[in-house]
């Protein structure tokens, strides 16, 4: 009851950060419809009309780009036939294996935050991951079975990415270099690596003049949860799940995520009850670029399937903004990986389908972030009382048990 | 001027801050008003010097109602705050800082008439004894001085009601007596005081009417002629308290505390602790005396592994400990009760359980390689919390939403649910109302009747007089006279805060 209550609370402002960013969305969507607006002095009821029209087209396009269309996908399935089936149910899976990253990616970021830890190199840490998986691949194609080929290539990319996050923690606790500024570093360091690397001809695709590795699904490919042509997601998907498990269960459950969430939220407290404040920010660090690695590795043995440079795109920027969005909290993250994945993915569709540039999704995930930021703009918005000064934090007795189920 | 304010009613969400509050003050007349935290003080001030507005009620000047929707209002209508935190720009001097929004100009670019201000200055300042030396620089002067500033930055803006919040909190008992007589020239003069405080002996001594505030309202009225700290307590409180927790005399054993020729630097890396001297036995309390920024705090870090010695001995149940960290040695069975509880001493984003095993979260029963038992960390604190009396409506509240003297208790709760041999309680009731620190005097007697060694270090006379056995005086990196509790007094504790020594050469 007292739980219930308590969750709806957490998940008010964020669920209306999302509304009211598709509202503002919706205008935007109104106001650059000249089409429409062109005839709202000769014919006004046609123009609005229309012009709402077009929002409940995009907005529509979206979601059956993200999720798919129910009744196509029960038509599929009494077809039985398998080509149509994988068509239907397409969109939703591939907004899972965008979920993927994101979960992997808002677990790092979340587990540094929690230690007062602002990683930003989660793009890096997944790069190196990537890289580490690349080569582990390549170099051991033909010489193992292919299943140990994965699992240590799995392992490789999070000792990749683990150590890429446990140097700016080393750098932190023991010359105070700032974080946000030797990650970001590392970022441009990775991208270079990883350029050089990919002009090696022993990774670099046969025939190609492009920095693109060689196709790894003839050598290793992470096997797929449903078996039909043409759909990526794979396992990592549940791995990743199992990962917020785990994160949660670290931070909750062990004493040492209780060392991380105290010298995070004040490092002092933690040095007097006898922490080590430098220990923990190493061992954030490390976790964080270790699991950042992770994605990376399964990306490029699994749904990518090859290494290239823009292997992270802007998940490790976006992985900050869903981290914030769940509150730190590993279960937040994967219902805001979804979030981030349904509108990447169903972005494209609106885009293909209603002409709204994909510039327009990148307008509305960036105000949900913004209103996400600004909790007292929307509680203003929607007149939300404001609750107890607890602040929205969980905590080892009472969030864990939520998390755990 | 006469002040009165009637029926004053302020209510905030959930709370009613100030419950029909009716006090008046006569013209020339120093008014004292006592009050636990929470009692309604700040808000009557703030309603006073036009912060608030009352819910209800009114504010009459000679008799006259004024309403106050600014502080400009207030002003104007002659009532001059003094807060605790003074709110003086530091690279000003006392001229320019005086006359800061209220300035006199001269000529046709109206340029700040410095001179004028400067000689209204010297004249305030010698009509009211204040000594204050009108070019100096804000951030050279002491404390106690800045606060005259503060008082003559009042009366610059001619106010005739003065309204003194805490003024003696962060004086020396000197500097106190020297407030005391300012504020008496000041009320010779026709100047109404009104001075907030919660020390009781203070009230007494320069007040001429008390008002005591309660939960938002005025609990009771008292004569300072024939009042006294125990009626006044009792007041305050609600009920018959303790002002000094009974306790048999010490019964000193072995040394546990051992700390010889020591020294410590400080963050800026100058040697706070030189020299320092001192033994604590099992069974006694001792009590370091001192004005705050003498080296108790270096001193206090030290001992606790926050921060190592330069040179030096300290032992801890014959352990050396000089180079050891805060885990060895909380690990020694030493409870640390640290200065500032809210930074130091507790998580406020983390709930009442987890602050409860914030240093023993590593031990058993609470965690097992590494896992939590969850169970015993509920079951745990839930004692502590009942064990202490912490008012609190779950185990699961976050501590920041606890008021002081409850976190102070939930510290306390933590750091004696293990057995302990020395605990080392630096300011333990700073900030605290009559009744909690009643509770928490209460249990360090209990630690040392059941044998561990204590050290407490605070700035409030009161409080080293009340539980000391043995009274340390430190002043300036080192221990210059070491007093029996029964021997100690205001009078000789303050002549060695200020750097005196002691006629009778008890220590050097």
């Amino acid at each position: 009851m007292t739980r219930a209550r308590s969750l709806g609370r957490r998940i008010v402002v964020p669920a209306l950060s999302v509304i009211t960013a598709l509202l503002v969305g919706a205008i935007v969507i109104v106001l650059t419809d000249f089409e429409h607006l062109s005839q709202l002095t000769t014919d006004p009821g046609a123009a609005i009309g229309g012009a709402l029209g077009g929002v409940a087209r995009a907005y529509g396009a979206m979601l059956t780009g993200a999720f798919g269309d129910p009744g196509r996908v029960l038509t599929a399935l009494q077809s039985g036939n398998s080509k149509d089936i994988a068509a239907a149910i397409r969109p939703i899976t591939e907004t899972l294996v965008a979920t993927m990253p994101l979960i992997f990616c808002g677990l790092a970021v979340a587990v540094s935050f929690r230690a007062g830890m602002f990683n930003i190199g989660a793009d890096g840490q997944l790069r190196l991951g990537a890289l580490a998986a690349t080569m582990t691949a390549i170099f051991l194609s033909g010489q193992v079975p292919a299943p140990v080929i994965l699992v240590l290539a799995i392992l490789m990319a999070v000792i990749a990415g683990g150590l890429w996050g446990f140097v700016p923690g080393l750098l932190k606790a023991r010359t105070g270099a700032h974080e946000v500024i030797t990650t970001i570093m590392l970022n441009y360091i990775s991208s270079l690596v990883l350029f050089f690397a990919l002009r090696s001809p022993v990774l670099r695709a046969a025939g190609s003049t492009s920095p693109v590795s060689k196709n790894l699904v003839p050598i290793v490919d992470v096997p797929n949860i449903i078996d039909l042509p043409t759909i990526r997601l794979d396992w990592g998907f549940i791995v990743a799940l199992l990962m917020a498990v785990a994160v949660s269960w670290l931070l909750f459950r062990t004493t040492k995520g209780f060392e991380l969430r105290a010298s995070g939220f004040s490092a002092t407290a933690a040095r007097y009850a006898g922490m080590s404040a430098g220990g923990s920010m190493m061992l954030a660090m490390t976790i964080s670029g270790g699991l950042a690695g992770m994605s990376g590795g399964f990306m490029v043995i699994g749904t990518v399937g090859q290494l290239s440079l823009d292997i992270s795109g802007q998940i490790g920027f976006n992985a900050i903004a869903l981290a914030l969005l769940a509150g730190l909290r590993p279960s937040g993250v994967v219902m805001a990986a979804l979030l981030f994945g349904a509108l990447t993915n169903g972005g494209k569709l609106m885009g293909v389908q209603s002409g709204i540039p994909f510039d327009l999704l990148i307008f509305v995930m960036a105000l949900v972030i913004m209103f996400v930021a600004a909790p007292g703009l929307i509680r203003s918005i929607w007149r939300i009382k404001v609750t107890p000064p607890s602040p929205e934090v969980p905590s080892m007795t009472t969030a864990a048990p939520a998390e755990q189920a | 001027m006469r002040l009165e304010l009637r029926d004053i009613t302020k209510r905030f969400p959930g709370v009613l801050a100030n419950d029909r509050i009716s006090i008046s003050a006569d013209r020339g007349k120093v008014l004292g008003m006592l009050g636990e935290n929470g009692a309604g003080k700040t808000t009557l001030m703030n309603i006073l010097s036009g912060l608030y507005r009352p819910d209800s009620g009114q504010i009459l000047i000679d008799g006259e109602e004024r309403v106050f929707r600014d502080p400009v209002d207030a002003i104007t209508a002659g009532v001059g705050m003094v807060h605790q935190h003074f709110m003086l720009v530091p690279v000003f001097d006392v001229v320019e800082a005086v006359a800061l929004g209220a300035e006199t100009v001269k000529g046709p670019l109206k340029t700040f008439d410095r001179a004028a201000a400067r000689k209204r200055v010297v004249e305030l300042s010698e009509q009211y004894g204040l000594d204050v030396n009108p070019d100096a620089r804000i951030e050279s002067l002491p404390v106690g001085v800045r606060q005259r500033v503060e008082i003559i930055k009042a009366l610059y803006r001619h106010s005739d009601i003065l309204v003194l919040d805490e003024p003696s909190a962060v004086l020396t008992p000197h500097e106190t007596e020297e407030l005391f007589g300012i504020i008496r020239s000041l009320a010779a003069a026709g100047t109404t005081v009104i001075f907030i405080t919660h020390k009781l002996n203070e009230v007494l001594e320069v007040a001429d009417d008390i008002v005591v505030l309660r939960r938002g309202r005025v609990a009771g009225t008292a004569d300072p002629k024939t009042a006294t700290r125990q009626t006044l307590a009792n007041l305050m409180v609600g009920r018959d308290v303790e002002l000094i927790v009974p306790k048999g005399p010490a019964k000193p054993a072995d040394v546990v505390l051992h700390i010889e020729n020591l020294f410590v630097r400080n963050d800026r890396l100058d040697m706070s602790v030189k020299g320092l001297d001192l033994d604590v036995r099992a069974g006694e309390i001792v009590a370091v005396a001192g004005v705050q920024g003498n080296g108790q705090t270096e001193l206090v870090e030290a001992i606790t592994g926050l921060r190592s010695a330069d040179s030096g001995t300290i032992t801890i149940g014959g352990h050396h400990t000089e180079k050891a960290s805060p885990r060895q040695v909380s690990d020694l069975g030493v409870a640390h009760i640290p200065e500032d509880r809210g930074r130091d001493g507790l998580i406020s984003t983390m709930t009442i359980a987890e602050n409860y095993i914030l240093d023993s979260y590593h031990k058993a029963p609470y965690s097992h390689n590494g896992v939590f038992d969850l169970n015993a960390v509920r079951e745990r604190a839930a004692q502590g919390v009942k064990d202490f009396d912490i008012r609190t409506p779950s185990i699961e509240t976050y501590a920041g939403a606890l008021s002081g003297g409850n976190q102070q208790k939930v510290v306390v709760a933590r750091e004696f649910s293990v057995p302990v041999q020395l605990v080392v309680a630096a300011q333990p009731t700073r900030g605290l109302d009559v009744g909690s620190i009643e509770y928490i005097h209460r249990r360090l007697v209990e630690q040392r009747d059941a044998g561990a060694a204590i050290l407490i270090v605070s700035t409030e006379l009161d409080e080293v007089l009340a539980v000391g056995d043995r009274i340390a005086v430190m002043f300036d990196g080192r221990i210059v006279g070491i007093l029996s509790g029964d021997d100690a007094t205001y009078e000789n504790l303050g002549l060695l805060m200020g750097g005196a020594t002691f006629g009778g050469g008890v220590a050097a």
